[in-house]
């Protein structure tokens, strides 16, 4: 199987993804997953976390179709009306990954241009995705013009561009400061309760994982399985207030002792 | 998204060169030239040499402005040798490159023999082609010989160091693979392409001198190589260094050429062609 295929009908009750031990062994030889099962619904939030290595970008680029499961089913929803793109997925990598040659306008416009979308529509959902994420001023700037946090907004944006029902994040902010970060954070959560999409995070860190998620996920260390699944139950919408809670403390502790031992087999990481 | 506190786009923050060594550095090169030619001029004074031997960088000079018609003739032909030549390089390069990168098979029966033709003197080559090829075509080849390599080699370089995420990108998107060429990998290997381009322009001017020398004997060609090894035989010397100058001027004008076009494709995105600052 190359592409994920698509959930039977009984499946599409709400699930948007669905893996069904799932493994992953790459032709070194190394087993990176699984077998994994994972259920998110739609418009979910659920963030994977777990120690580096631990297959969760792999988990990320099996939902995304960029390469097949060893074993195992992966399941993802087609989405409704339109069938453009492969199945509405927009995937934001860990880097940038912009087109460095051409402009941030150029760069969003990348996936409607290579599903030939017609020129006068495709500037109106550019200038809808460059100003959803804050970025409406620096269309025209080239990448290597722009800081750190305003690139992943420009990589985010391409990714909001097709409208997709799934957001698939490869810890997209790990490289960034931590003000940046947190900014990135809120818009991050305040485009999620807009937009109402399924957003898969992967991250390792916990505090990040809490702040964002609906659900946290924690995967052991190679080859990644389920450890635990912590669900989070804070008050909406969250701001910076909750970043400093009790109960923002609380989850972080539960979310680290469910990480532990996953870290336990490996030294010195 | 709500606000966008990130501070501007600084503006670029050159840190200048000291003035004194820009200075000495466009200066010290033409003052070790002209102490070089007056150096010249006043052994070939002071030693009477008789130009037959070494003539003086006037006589040179004085040569060149009489001869100019002739001269001029035979540079232009050269240029054209050189620009065909050039031409053939480039497209024969990348195409080989496309082929190479769309097909394994193709690339492992036919790249050992791009490295052979490389490998192999043009100088020895040059004679075989006179025997089989129309003077004139022999001398393109000639330049196309020795100047497709950098071009091929550097084009497949270019065109496998294309990132990996981007690629996972036009994959999860659905790209054609005519999309792939043209969005991503032709614009990722661009500064190689270029960079290939630049070493064949002076390689292949090479091409061509070495393949007029080649023909020299058989008296059909003009360019300026022809005129080198004419003189030669009529110890002509001024009108040898004259020429030799030109060639010279010639594979200078080429380089700058080609490093500006380089220089303009690529000064709004790429490493190489941005300032040492930020």
């Amino acid at each position: 199987m190359t592409q994920p295929s698509a959930l039977t009908e009984a499946d599409t009750a709400g699930l948007a993804v669905s893996l069904r031990a799932v493994t992953k062994v790459y032709e070194s030889g190394v087993a990176a997953l699984g077998p994994f099962d994972l259920d998110v619904r739609k418009g979910e939030f659920v963030s994977l976390l777990g120690p580096s290595g631990c297959g969760k970008s792999t988990a990320l680029r099996l939902i995304a179709g960029l390469g097949a499961p060893t074993s195992g089913s992966v399941g993802v929803a087609h989405r409704s009306g339109e069938a453009r793109g492969a199945a509405g997925i927009g995937f934001v990598f860990q880097e940038p990954t912009l087109m460095p040659w051409t402009s941030v306008r150029e760069n969003v416009r990348l996936p409607l241009k290579l599903a030939h979308a017609p020129a006068a529509e495709a500037n109106g959902r550019v200038d809808a995705a460059l100003k959803q994420v804050g970025l409406a001023e620096f269309a025209d700037a080239y990448p290597r013009e722009l800081s750190g946090g305003m690139k992943m907004r420009a990589s985010l944006a391409r990714a909001l561009v097709t409208d997709p029902d799934i957001l698939l994040m490869d810890e997209p902010f790990a490289a960034l400061d931590e003000i940046t970060r947190f900014r990135l954070n809120n818009d991050l959560i305040a485009l999620w309760r807009n937009l109402r999409k399924t957003v898969i995070f992967v991250t390792h860190s916990v505090f990040e994982s809490v702040y964002l998620s609906q659900r946290v996920v924690v995967m052991t260390s190679r080859p990644g399985r389920l450890s635990a699944e912590i669900r989070i139950d804070a008050a909406e919408p969250r701001t910076e207030e909750f970043r400093t809670s009790a109960d923002y403390a609380g989850y972080c502790r539960e979310v680290s002792n469910a990480l532990a031992p996953s870290y336990s087999g490996l030294s010195g990481s | 998204m709500s606000s966008l506190q990130t501070p501007p786009l600084s503006p670029r923050q050159a840190t200048p060169e000291p003035a004194g060594l820009r200075l000495a550095r466009i200066l010290l090169p033409i003052v070790v030239l002209a102490a070089g030619v007056a150096a010249w001029e006043l052994v070939v004074r002071l030693k009477h040499l008789p130009p037959y031997l070494l003539p003086g960088p006037v006589a040179v000079l004085r040569t060149l402005i009489v001869d100019w018609q002739v001269l001029f003739q035979s540079l232009l032909t050269t240029l054209q040798t050189t620009l065909e030549g050039f031409v053939a390089a480039g497209i024969g390069g990348i195409a080989l490159a496309l082929l190479f990168n769309r097909s394994k098979w193709l690339e492992y029966s036919l790249f050992p023999y791009a490295v052979i033709l490389q490998v192999t003197p043009v100088i020895a080559i040059a004679p075989l082609l006179l025997i089989y090829l129309p003077q004139q075509t022999a001398v393109i080849v000639c330049a196309w010989i020795v100047a497709f390599f950098p071009v091929l080699s550097n084009t497949t370089l270019g065109l496998n160091s294309v990132d990996r995420n981007l690629a996972g990108l036009f994959q999860l998107y659905g790209a054609s693979r005519t999309q792939t060429l043209l969005y991503l990998k032709l614009p990722s290997a661009l500064p190689f392409i270029l960079g290939g381009l630049r070493i064949a322009g002076g390689l292949s001017l090479i091409g061509a001198v070495v393949a007029e020398i080649a023909a020299g004997s058989a008296g059909a060609g003009s360019g300026l190589a022809y005129r080198i090894a004419e003189s030669g035989y009529r110890l002509d010397i001024p009108r040898m260094f004259a020429a030799l100058l030109l060639l010279s001027a010639a594979g200078i004008v080429i380089y700058g050429l080609l490093a500006l076009v380089s220089h303009l494709v690529l000064r709004r995105w790429h490493e190489s062609a941005l300032g040492k600052e930020n």
